[in-house]
């Protein structure tokens, strides 16, 4: 069995957001962190691994700077890690990008028993696209805002799903994806021994070349050119001032009878 | 002479930061005002690898280096000093002696136990009558021969740790012996008491100006039997094993300090833009820039200190035939005095907020001055370096 993550560095949107003129995330000039929601599957996975002993493997798709969040993942327990860069693959939106990754974890292989583990969304795009998109391409049954996952001993998982109004419960075979809520789990420190051992941990490259046999990457599905989508226009939305809580109806009535609304 | 921090390094000051910001800080102002052992937090270091950080894994150790060890006092310190000596005297008191100078046995038995945090260690050096004067030792230890079990009696105070720790370094004499000049001298030996030895108990729990939630006590030896293999190090060599492990625990006090400093800085630059005053923010004040200035050059001058002294340690671990006794003593004297000297000055930045409870940074103060007197006073750092000048 082998969980597979896959994961975004994403910029720190605690610190100030830069913009390019074409409408894109000028990534270089913002300190990046690991998407929360991702840290939460890799979580999951871990978890799973210490029930299991399963082999953790993340994936990311980025520029060569993102070995260092891979790393911090391989020291928070992570087994192995796969870094998906390449020049062919930038400016990809979340059809190309899933294109790609599914290409990436086709080339890790799905066995079986294993499960695909993604992020809700990510806190740059807040798409929720990538991780379905996954897994209509590999072909996989998916479970989305998973709030809590149970192994079953025939090797199937009960996953909950939390909805708006409420939450689903769902049975669901390996080989599967997943993507979590933070609801889940509480991402756990890198450990000091795995600080010291992360970086003899296995990380693979996989580039263009490393990729292009698969049927999934043609020059028209991946980078910028395989991007059905065009950023219009990239802004912070201004803050909306604190509401007022109501504590019943009747004020409601009299605040808008205050306005000369009813 | 470098002082960028490797990639590891890099890492693990980032989830030092990350664990004490947000598993630590939250509890600090409890654990000073009620005066409690954050027991929950030591589980939690020890689940990460933090109680055995630059041992190696043979021994059960996290495989790390000093520096990083420092960089996690260092951490730990800038939001609660008490946590932070827990892990200092753990480490540089009782796990690094017994690394250092245990038998092949002793190590396999105590520290897997330690580096993993299952046991908490502690040391036990000052009495009453010998705190400075070291050779003022009275706690006797004698070899039963008809039993082949030491005997210790005598009492140990002002020992960190003490209440929650599962095994103490206990310096005790011997016997007499006759120095180069053909006086008599107690002969000093070091010893590895656990917890549950007949005849050990823990006496009173000190209450303190500074580190309240650190568990400082008394411990009694009342016939305590302790067996024969439970010496430390050669017979007699007691006095020098625990000048040398002071030296060690004098970095983790510096590292401890530093923190202080450093935090008591960051509440105070985060105060200053909020405050106003004469309608614009303190911070816009000259006094506030040149004050802040002037802290920062100091923290920093100090943090340069407490690095070397870690990397010469380093040196020593891998081997180098140094000794890092003056790098220590420099570190902790000016790390302690900046502590002292800057939490001072940041508390007169807040004003009549600081002196309340509602800000941490009197805290900070009170927990400053301890690192000028434990593990060798200010004047004992200056002995050791001017011995070191004169020799």
């Amino acid at each position: 069995m082998k969980a597979i993550v896959c994961v975004k560095q994403v910029p720190d949107t605690s610190g100030k957001v830069a913009v390019k003129p074409d409408g894109t995330l000028d990534r270089a000039s913002m300190a990046t962190i690991t998407n929360p929601d991702d840290l939460t599957a890799v979580e999951a996975a871990l978890q799973l691994k210490d029930k299991t002993g399963c082999e953790v493997v993340v994936v990311s798709m980025g520029p060569f700077t993102a070995e260092g969040m891979l790393r911090e993942l391989l020291a928070m327990g992570a087994d192995r890690a796969v870094l998906v860069s390449g020049r062919e693959f930038g400016g990809s939106d979340t059809f190309a990008t899933s294109q790609i990754l599914a290409a990436a974890v086709n080339k890790i292989g799905v066995d079986e028993d294993d499960v695909v583990f993604c992020g809700r969304q990510a806190i740059d795009g807040d798409t929720a696209q990538v991780g379905p998109q996954i897994a209509e391409k590999l072909h996989l049954p998916q479970v989305t805002y998973a709030a809590s996952i149970e192994q079953r001993e025939d090797g199937s998982l009960v996953v909950k799903r939390l909805l708006e109004d409420g939450y689903m419960l769902l049975k669901v075979k390996t080989p599967c994806l997943i993507t979590c809520v933070k609801e889940l789990t509480t991402p756990r420190y890198m450990s000091v021994g795995g600080i010291f051992e992360c970086y003899s941990k296995p990380l693979e490259v996989f580039d263009y070349e490393a990729l292009k046999d698969d049927p999934l990457i043609e020059v028209d599905t991946i980078g910028l050119k395989g991007s059905p989508t065009n950023v219009f226009k990239s802004f912070t939305p201004p803050q909306k001032g604190a509401g007022t809580m109501l504590e019943d109806a009747g004020q409601l009535v009299g605040i808008l009878n205050d306005k000369h609304l009813i | 002479m470098e002082f960028t921090l490797n990639r590891e390094q890099q890492l693990a000051q980032k989830m030092f930061r990350d664990f004490a910001q947000n598993e630590v800080k939250p509890l600090a102002q409890e654990v000073d005002e009620e005066e409690r052992f954050p027991v929950e937090t030591v589980r939690k270091m020890a689940k990460l690898g933090m109680m055995g950080i630059y041992f190696p894994r043979s021994v059960g150790g996290a495989g790390g280096d000093v520096l990083t060890y420092v960089l996690a006092i260092e951490e730990l310190s800038k939001v609660c000093a008490t946590t932070g000596v827990i892990l200092s005297a753990h480490t540089s008191l009782c796990a690094a002696p017994i690394y250092e100078n245990g038998t092949t046995e002793q190590k396999a038995k105590y520290l897997p136990k330690l580096c993993s945090g299952e046991w908490l260690g502690a040391f036990g050096l000052t009495e009453p009558g010998a705190g400075t004067d070291a050779q003022g030792q009275q706690t006797t230890a004698v070899l039963d021969e008809a039993t082949g079990e030491w005997v210790l009696n005598g009492s140990k105070i002002f020992i960190t740790n003490a209440g929650y720790a599962n095994l103490f370094i206990i310096i005790a004499v011997t016997g007499t012996v006759l120095d180069k000049r053909g006086r008599k001298q107690k002969e000093i030996s070091a010893f590895i008491v656990e917890r549950t030895d007949p005849g050990f108990s823990v006496g009173k729990h000190e209450k303190k100006m500074g580190i309240r939630g650190s568990s400082t006590c008394e411990l009694i030896f009342q016939d305590c039997r302790i067996p024969k293999d439970r010496l430390l190090g050669a017979k007699g060599k007691g006095f020098a094993l625990a000048m040398k492990t002071l030296d060690g625990g004098r970095i983790g006090i510096a590292a401890q300090a530093l923190g202080i400093s450093q935090g008591a800085l960051d509440e105070t630059v985060a105060y200053v833009k909020e405050r106003k005053q004469f309608g614009r923010s303190i911070a816009q004040f000259q006094n506030t820039q040149f004050e802040l200035a002037e802290m920062k050059a100091r923290v920093d001058a100090a943090r340069f200190l407490v690095y070397n002294a870690a990397l010469k340690k380093q040196s020593a671990a891998d081997g180098a035939k140094v000794r890092y006794s003056v790098e220590a003593a420099e570190a902790k004297l000016i790390a302690s005095r900046t502590a002292s000297d800057v939490t001072r000055r940041c508390l007169q930045l807040f004003g009549g907020y600081g002196y309340t409870r509602d800000y941490p940074i009197e805290r900070m103060m009170r927990d400053a001055k301890i690192t000028e007197i434990y593990e060798g006073t200010s004047e004992v750092q200056m002995m050791v370096i001017s011995g070191d000048m004169l020799k």
